[in-house]
């Protein structure tokens, strides 16, 4: 830093303090978000000050009413137009009010919801010294397997913390698909991750491995957390702001005034490459792309399954659209850079999903790489670079959300002595002993690898058309190749379920809640929907496929 | 609006796999009749359309189209030709016989929870590729067709690897993994061949901007939708890639003998009889009309593979040593000839190749029942097990006798005919692959009949001397086909008259004109 600038920064602090004109924000349009964070505050008033017994169902209350009310409010303002027409930029800059983050908003609530019933299941586990209980440990604080989580269970202790936590975790989805700026984007990220990094830990059974789990998520998700806020250094030298329009401004090349401070630095390309290269890389690990997908299997396969089916579906959902924006509207102007190494990604990814999985030999980690191959599907969609590009991208994801935690509600009801049986050995033969569950679950793996007639398959197909109309024939060609090789490992399953003698000691299924049934329902319901009669949420998500600037 | 009568006939039988997997556990007797009825309904449905469809009118009738995934450009469109009626007929005749073939090879054991229901199922599921077989034959658009072609492969794998022959000698346990084995690897081929071509149905919307075979096709004819020579060849492997795994062509054709050999009697005639033809339907359909230049720049190619498989298919069924295996590899023969008689893009090539797709389903349906009711009396399906069995069920051994002379071609039976039409159709362009090509029917008199002396003659073996003739129930089967073969073989002019202006149309599609005879030619 030259010293004028340096001399310049001591006489703008000299400076008398200007008055600081309050901001202004839109609290009706933020109205989604504000509920759901009330309501989370309100869920830990809960835990101070109402009494254990009456815990459990106050807290759920207070989920369901504020999912819905926060529901009701994307909708309400999507009917208003802000969606379309009156797509703006709210709260000084920092949050869009847009078609592609109220879509977003309503997937992630929707998905909230059915996850939230799969969190208050109880039915599943049989009954500890009288009480019920559910996925979660009775106290996270015990040491596993030590007198005081003994005498926690006795006393039938249980964490209803997790409904809190999850509330604040959808805050955050809520806002990150749709921050507008950079630090808005680093605390939504920080907001959503946290309570996630606790709820992997919380898990009932298996405990050393859930903490195990926690630990990693929480580690590799501080690196990529770090990695990100560096990219949004950097990417404040460039352009001297954080603030989406400004950066892209700058990247288009259009310097408004350059802050005397970062005179040296703003609109050196180098530090726009590196520092939105970090920024993204951040995305990437939150999508599970490779080669950012190391924390996926462990996580999923640790985490306690209703985390799982909700992380799996909403986290994904909102960290796409935190990329879709990012790369959308901030750095449209340099494509061609960031364009290759999406390819790149996007095909590694694709690859690496699809055949790392089918040596896999327990359903959840299975399903982690799934997931994996399906972010590279979704990133083909990403790299069109074209209305269609974004809408395909939506679609997917909503078709992808809801697939995920039917699936994931699956996998809480099949269990043996120790809990789920997750490892695939013990799915043998499940349809002749119950022939709807196992039905049902085919339906899910036949969605995960896109046969017609499920909305796996509109959801892909939209996916390569938007990709194949921007011209990326051969990431389609290689996706298509990828489906091929990941229709083998959701065959094998089906083909253990149905083909398979059932094991004279094979975990049983156990009969839930209407809670839980609904979750599964709702995910039967939307794959055939989407997949039969998909017009009207294709025109949804070909509406709300503009970003605002 | 008019009676929907092509929705009506593929919806049927849909509504009857509905109906049927719900009914009862207990009342499996009640699941059987009631299939066998939205069978017989959707047998009448279609022998309405054969009725109401003019062979002299517009190309496609009875047409029905409705908007449905706008967003895609995709409409539910839907018209027959005279290809696709003969193919509707053939599958609404095959199933209910089919059924009644297989009466009781799902009867549940004696295992499984109260809400484990086999009959039920696999009722329901010959149901839903029944109607999901109609629909791909019905779709004038490329996306709905291409939807059907993938997902009958889920009923058809459940078919497979759900249910086998019983009483076999391996073992249940043995037999499953066989199963399962064979369920998997016909699913994987035909997955990959449905995906490779999902790419090819992406770029084809890239190239054209709308899924109707009508409009595509009227634009490719008016010229004003031009593809590059090098887009269109590469769209066109991606959809003969798809059709040639279906039908099958070598060497993507090893699913089959699996497949066919591990699934009981019926499945394996709806595999080859019913569901391979959609394979050759689509070649005829999709890729003469949409790519006629490319079809023309592979025809020298297709027309070699499908030699190859003529032979080969034919060479390996002489060395098979289990029934259903050789039945299988005589398929691939018959399917190098249909897809021979469609590229040799003659006339009487084609109308040979779709008479022959009607033909081979008669004649493998009427050889492969029949060897299913041979191998469930005996619990075997290997050849060496068998012998005299003329003398102790001598009704079986002749209704043998003529499905194994009509798929070696014999005059006088319907396979004849269109053998003969694909033959002289191929020698008028391609001489030299129709004399090669003649190896087959050499070759197909060895393995019928080698495969009949070894099972049907000689001294009486132990274990076939109680072996009881046909049942009432399995006469009803044979007879009318084998009825059908001889009318057909004597008389196929309802057949052709149906299908040859169908055939004329596809063969100004590829702007392809008969060869001049060599005497006129002369002159």
């Amino acid at each position: 830093m030259s010293t004028a600038a340096v001399h310049s920064l001591w006489t703008i602090a000299a400076d008398p303090i200007p008055r600081i004109d309050a901001p202004k924000i839109e609290y009706g349009q933020l109205s989604p978000v504000l509920i759901v964070v009330g309501a989370a505050i309100v869920g830990m008033l809960i835990e101070a000050f109402v009494p254990r017994r009456a815990r459990y169902y106050a807290q759920v209350f207070v989920s369901v009413v504020a999912l819905c009310a926060s529901f009701a409010a994307v909708v309400a303002l999507a009917a208003q137009g802000y969606g379309t027409t009156k797509a703006h930029i709210a709260a000084m800059g920092a949050v869009a009010v847009d078609g592609p983050a109220l879509f977003l908003q309503g997937t992630i609530l929707l998905a909230a919801l059915v996850g939230l019933f799969t969190f208050a299941e109880r039915r599943l586990d049989p009954a500890a010294h009288g009480n019920r209980v559910d996925s979660f440990a009775a106290q996270a604080s015990s040491v596993p397997g030590s007198d005081s989580e003994k005498a926690a269970v006795k006393a039938g202790l249980t964490t209803t913390e997790v409904f809190p936590l999850l509330l604040f975790a959808v805050a955050g989805l809520l806002v990150f698909p749709a921050a507008n700026d950079l630090l808005a984007l680093f605390v939504a990220l920080e907001v959503l991750s946290l309570p996630l990094y606790l709820l992997c830990a919380l898990a009932r059974r298996r405990r050393l491995m859930s903490q195990e789990a926690a630990v990693k998520y929480f580690l590799l998700g501080a690196f990529a957390s770090a990695f990100t806020l560096f990219g949004i250094a950097l990417l404040y030298g460039y352009a001297g702001s954080v603030s989406y329009a400004a950066i892209a401004q700058v990247v288009d090349g259009n310097v408004p005034h350059i802050t005397p401070a970062l005179a040296n630095t703003m609109g050196n390309d180098a530090l726009l490459l590196i520092g939105a290269a970090m920024v993204v890389m951040g995305l990437l690990f939150k999508v599970g792309a490779v080669p950012f997908h190391m924390w996926t299997p462990d996580v999923y396969q640790g985490a306690p399954t209703p985390v799982t089916g909700f992380m799996a579906a909403a986290t994904k959902v909102a960290a796409f659209g935190a990329l879709l924006r990012l790369l959308y509207v901030v750095l449209p102007g340099m494509r061609w850079d960031w364009r290759p190494v999406m390819w790149a990604v996007a095909i590694v990814t694709m690859l690496v999903g699809a055949i790392v999985a089918i040596t896999q030999t327990d359903i959840k980690r299975l399903l982690a790489y799934s997931s994996i191959a399906h972010a590279g599907f979704i990133l083909a969609g990403v790299i069109a670079t074209s209305r269609d590009g974004v809408s395909s991208v939506l679609f997917y994801l909503a078709a992808y959300s809801f697939v995920t935690i039917g699936a994931f509600a699956v996998v809480t009801l099949v269990r043996d002595a120790g809990g789920e049986a997750t490892h695939l050995s013990g799915w043998a033969g499940l349809g002749r002993r119950s022939p709807l569950v196992a039905a049902v679950f085919a339906v899910f793996l036949l969605a995960f690898a896109g046969i017609p007639l499920t909305s796996g398959f509109t959801g892909k197909f939209a996916v390569f058309r938007a990709a194949a109309e921007g011209g990326a024939v051969p990431l389609v060609v290689i996706g298509v190749i990828a489906s091929a090789v990941a229709a083998f490992f959701y065959i094998r399953v089906i083909v253990l379920m149905f083909f398979s003698e059932p094991r004279p000691e094979g975990p049983t299924v156990a009969v839930p809640s209407p809670l839980t049934m609904a979750a599964i329902a709702v995910g039967v319901v939307a794959t055939v929907v989407l997949g039969v009669a998909p017009q009207y949420f294709l025109d949804l998500a070909n509406q709300a496929g503009v970003f605002v600037r | 609006m008019s009676f929907p009568l092509l929705t009506a006939t593929a919806a049927l039988p849909a509504v009857g796999a509905v109906a049927t997997a719900a009914v009862p556990a207990a009342r499996r007797t009640a699941a059987k009749w009631l299939a066998l009825a939205f069978s017989l309904g959707t047998l009448a449905l279609a022998a309405t359309i054969l009725v109401r469809f003019d062979p002299g009118g517009a190309r496609y009738q009875l047409t029905e189209s409705h908007s449905w995934i706008a967003a895609f450009g995709v409409r539910y469109e839907l018209g027959v030709d005279g290809i696709a009626v003969a193919l509707i007929g053939l599958t609404a005749l095959l199933v209910p016989f089919v059924m009644l073939a297989g009466w009781h090879d799902a009867d549940p054991l004696e295992t499984g929870s109260r809400r484990w229901r086999p009959t039920q199922g696999f009722f329901a599921l010959i149901l839903a590729l029944e109607a999901m077989v109609i629909l791909s034959f019905e779709a004038t658009d490329v996306f709905l067709f291409y939807i059907f072609f993938e997902a009958m492969l889920i009923p058809l794998y459940f078919l497979i690897g759900g249910f086998g022959d019983r009483a076999h000698e391996r073992g249940e346990k043995a037999a499953s993994t066989q199963r399962s084995y064979a369920a998997v690897k016909f699913l994987l081929y035909n997955l990959a061949g449905g995906l490779i071509m999902l790419a090819a149905v992406i770029g084809l919307y890239v190239v054209a901007g709308s899924f109707s075979l009508t409009e595509i096709a009227q634009a490719r004819a008016d010229g004003s939708l031009r593809m590059a020579t090098g887009v269109e060849r590469w769209l066109f492997l991606g959809f003969f890639f798809a059709f040639a795994v279906k039908a099958p062509l070598w060497p993507l054709h090893t699913w089959l003998p699996n497949a066919m050999q591990e699934s009981t009697a019926p499945v394996a005639v709806l595999i080859t009889a019913v569901v391979d033809k959609v394979g050759t339907f689509a070649m005829l359909r999709f890729c003469l009309q949409l790519f006629p230049e490319a079809s023309t720049w592979a025809t020298p190619v297709v027309l070699v593979l499908a030699l190859i498989s003529i032979i080969y298919g034919a060479l390996l069924a002489v060395g098979q040593r289990d029934i259903k295996r050789l039945i299988a590899y005589a398929s691939i023969s018959h399917f190098g000839f249909i897809i021979m008689g469609i590229f040799a893009m003659t006339s009487q090539g084609q109308s040979g190749a779709t008479l022959y797709m009607v033909n081979h389903g008669l004649s493998t349906a009427v050889l492969m029942l029949i060897a299913g009711f041979l191998i469930s009396r005996r619990g075997s399906r290997l050849i060496a097990d068998y012998g005299g069995v003329q003398k102790v069920a001598p009704v079986l051994a002749g209704t043998f006798l003529i499905g194994s002379l009509a798929t070696l071609s014999l005059p006088g039976l319907a396979p004849f005919v269109s053998e003969f039409l694909v033959l002289v159709g191929t020698f008028t362009r391609y001489p030299a692959i129709g004399i090669a090509a003649t190896l087959g029917i050499v070759l197909a008199a060895l393995y019928t009949l080698v495969l009949y002396q070894r099972t049907m003659t000689g001294p009486v073996r132990k274990e076939v001397s109680a072996m009881p003739d046909l049942r009432v129930r399995e006469l009803v089967v044979v007879a009318p086909l084998i009825v059908l073969l001889i009318f057909l073989g004597v008389y196929p002019k309802p057949v052709t008259d149906i299908v040859n202006p169908a055939v004329q149309q596809t063969m100004s599609d590829v702007h392809q004109t008969d060869p001049k005879p060599e005497v006129e030619a002369a002159k």
